[in-house]
């Protein structure tokens, strides 16, 4: 019997195993949202904005490692996902989006809500595709979401005409893909995985250097496997944070523009860098032309494109990272499986990163009268012993949730970082809490990001989505404000947001209770009234707006050339600055 | 330097697009560009001359690697290969009547041919390297050229087996 293109589309989601998506209707897909309608395996989830829908699919799909799918009209609701796919593209994330399209007859005719959709989404999709013909449609679908999840994964956006939506077509799923073009190499050369082995087992100073490859690809255990076979300190990269576990004694925390001092001393020392799954970006490296000026490079990623971009690597390793470290680590127990000979060999190497450690750990000056945003998260930390999910937002409270988090475990730790988009946490989060019910997921963000997509307040409201929202609210687009103290004399031009709105209120608003604190002595209370709260809650933190997150390797500059504190001209400058609080709240 | 690159694609609305995006993103310039079906009809091929650093037509090779349609992408730069192009050009023979003779015998010389004529033009056509077409174009500058079209570059490895660059080598797709 034949189906329409609807039907057809339902069918299709399930046999992927699709159990929700994200979207709102509009005109050329309500055909499609009525067949939704009338089933229950694909639940939908109803957001208040598209760019809601995009990132929370990418939420749902950065937490479970299974594509996330949004479905949004023609038109505005198209051009309202671009950030999302954009996202997801620059982080590799698996989205399928499904936009609406005007009907075949009227597509170019500037018809009523019609876009290019796969022309303006062309630069940020992995791949994307208009639909004309109802019988291509399974096979699409099919291929949608093989290539969105398989290779580096990115997003893929499939276009839908109305006439199609309701076309009808014999349904058959297609049980392969078949796609000439398209396929992505596993398994690494064996004669260059051989050579990294080698080089591993000669270096005096070398550094494991992980991205969120070896997230996507599940590597985790092999990693942890190599490095301890190994011996050898592993940093991570944002998008890496949780693909190796951040208490392990090997763990040397982010690196980068706010990594921790002593993985940014260890990669301009090192001697020889394993890359796994990291793309060199140039928040990671800073200024290019010093980037560990002595190491030979071993890079192993999914992506050639990746490989040589940046960076030159004296071993390339295209392929799956979890395949090529299975590959290597069973060449490194054969070559040297020894972990204490290999400890006393890099011992020399592991007491120098102690003593970086031990010089310069992450500090903040604790303080009784204003509340420090790295308090509330290191009290966050201990309280949920680390179990949970993280999304946060983007800006400083961002660097200090990748700096104070340090126990992820993998998918655990979901984070805008290629884009940076402000506004993409909370959504995220909610994403992740549909994925998992029962966790607990946390929002870690800032008025200034918050705001950007509050409205899906709303969303957490009508499905009981229990997401902790944690405010570090400082009033200000934080790190907007921290680089104008830094380098245009303390002009804040445009970072001021004053503490607006009352976010309790708002709350109540949507009928979610908020709690805040004040004072540092308050912090406590509020995480733990706001955890044991089974729905969704807003949790106020009125932080110390001046505070800024250091370590900080400015813009362009190297790696042993971090700024590790305020410089004391700033330092007293920042306290001169008027501050509207009540008298006695903040430091003379 | 200048590259010529070949990418065979399937031949399907949209690739050109996301071929030449690739291009634009990185504030590259397309020289010359020419598409057309190969013997298999459900694939085309692009010949594309850019030129540019070697680091980013690496990467920009890479990419087109990448794109879901594209079947195979060869930098022929780095190959042996043979190239040609075809110009239509179209000169004024009005001011001067003895610009007839002199357009016939310059054609004699490049081997060009004079594919139409009216009372006041002539057109030639001729086909050859890019040397060889603008070295033509410049004799004829002088007898007032009122048109010109040229097609593009398109490129042929001499010996298809031996065409594996560092680009296509170690290549896979992701
Ligand atoms: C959509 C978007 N617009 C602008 C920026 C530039 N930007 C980066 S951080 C930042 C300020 C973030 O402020 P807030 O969310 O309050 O976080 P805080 O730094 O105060 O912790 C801005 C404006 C961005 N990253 N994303």
């Amino acid at each position: 019997m034949k189906k329409t293109g609807a039907e057809i589309f339902v069918e299709s989601l399930k046999q992927e195993g699709v159990d929700v998506l994200f979207g709102i209707p509009g005109g050329v897909v309500l055909k499609i949202f009525d067949v939704l309608h009338q089933q229950k395996d694909v639940e939908v989830i109803l957001t208040r904005h598209e760019q809601g829908a995009a990132h929370m699919a990418e939420g749902y799909a950065k937490a479970t490692g299974k594509a996330g799918v949004c479905l949004v009209t023609s038109g505005p609701g198209m051009t309202n996902i671009v950030t999302g796919l954009a996202d997801a593209f620059m982080d590799s994330v698996p989205l399928v989006a499904f936009t609406g399209q005007v009907s075949t007859n009227l597509i170019g005719n500037d018809a009523f809500q019609e876009a290019d959709n796969v022309g303006i989404s062309r630069p940020c999709t992995k791949h994307n595709v208009l639909v004309k013909d109802v019988n291509d449609l399974a096979r699409t679908i099919k291929e949608a979401f093989y290539i969105a999840t398989t290779g580096r994964p990115g997003p893929v956006l499939v276009d839908i005409p109305k006439d199609v939506s309701t076309d009808k077509a014999e349904f058959k799923y297609p049980d392969k893909v078949s796609l000439r073009g398209y396929n992505p190499t596993i398994e690494g050369n064996k004669h260059q995985i051989k050579q990294a082995a080698e080089e591993i087992m000669k270096a005096k100073k070398p550094v494991i250097y992980v991205g969120g490859g070896a997230l996507f690809s599940d590597a985790a255990d092999e990693l942890l496997e190599m490095a301890e076979l190994t011996q050898i300190p592993v940093t991570m990269t944002l998008m890496g944070l949780g693909s190796f576990p951040g208490t392990h004694p090997l763990s040397m925390g982010m690196l980068g523009m706010h990594g921790s001092y002593w993985s940014n001393m260890a990669m301009h020392h090192a001697d020889l860098l394993i890359a796994v799954g990291a793309r060199f970006d140039d928040r990671v490296t800073g200024k290019l032309s010093e980037f560990s000026p002595v190491a030979r490079v071993v890079h192993i990623d999914i992506d050639p494109t990746s490989i040589k971009k940046n960076v030159h690597a004296h071993i390339p390793i295209v392929g799956d990272v979890r395949s090529v470290l299975k590959q290597l680590n069973v060449l490194l127990r054969s070559l040297d499986g020894n972990a204490n000979e290999r400890k006393q060999q890099l011992k020399p190497w592991l007491g120098q990163i102690e003593e970086w450690k031990r010089g310069h750990p992450f500090k903040y000056e604790q303080d009784d009268k204003v509340i420090k945003p790295q308090y509330v998260l290191e009290k966050l930390f201990e309280i949920t012993k680390n179990e949970g999910i993280v999304a946060t937002d983007v800006g400083q409270h961002q660097m200090w949730a990748a700096q104070y988090f340090k126990g992820k475990k993998p998918r655990t730790f979901i984070t805008s970082g290629g884009l940076g988009t402000m506004g993409f946490g909370f959504p995220a989060a909610l994403g992740a809490q549909r994925a998992y019910p029962d966790k607990l997921v946390m929002c870690i963000t800032s008025e200034g990001s918050f705001q950007m997509n509050l409205q899906e307040l709303a969303t957490a409201a009508v499905y009981k989505l229990p997401v902790k929202i944690v405010m570090l609210n400082n009033g200000f687009h934080g790190m907007v404000r921290q680089w104008q103290d830094l380098f245009y004399e303390g002009r804040y031009a445009s970072s001021d947001l004053g503490k607006i709105p009352d976010f309790i209120k708002l709350g109540e608003a949507y009928g979610i209770p908020g709690w805040r604190a004040e004072k540092p002595a308050e912090v406590e209370s509020v995480i733990r009234e706001g955890l044991k709260y089974k729905g969704p809650a807003i949790l106020d933190f009125q932080i110390y707006p001046f505070e800024n997150c250091y370590p900080m390797i400015p813009a362009g500059g190297p790696h042993h050339e971090m700024v590790l504190e305020d410089p004391p001209d700033l330092r007293s400058g920042a306290k001169k600055k008027p501050i509207e609080e009540k008298e006695g709240e903040l430091p003379a | 330097m200048e590259h010529i690159i070949s990418v065979l694609v399937e031949n399907k609305f949209g690739v050109l697009a996301r071929v030449a995006g690739l291009f634009s993103a990185r504030g590259y310039n397309i020289e010359s560009l020419s598409v057309a079906p190969t013997l298999d009809p459900e694939t085309s091929l692009i010949t594309i001359v850019t030129v540019g650093d070697d680091r980013i037509v690496e990467q920009i090779i890479k990419q087109l690697n990448k794109v879901v349609e594209v079947l195979k992408v060869i930098d022929l730069t780095e190959a042996s290969h043979l190239d040609r192009e075809t110009a239509l050009i179209k000169i004024n023979t009005n001011t001067k009547p003895e610009h007839r003779d002199e357009a016939v015998r310059i054609c004699d010389i490049f081997r060009a041919k004079i594919v139409d004529s009216s009372p006041t033009t002539y057109t030639l056509e001729i086909t050859g390297d890019t040397d060889k077409v603008e070295a033509l174009i410049n004799l004829l500058r002088p007898l007032g050229i009122k048109e010109l079209v040229r097609t593009g570059r398109i490129a042929i490895a001499r010996e298809a087996a031996k065409v594996t660059t560092r680009h296509n080598s170690q290549q896979p797709k992701a």
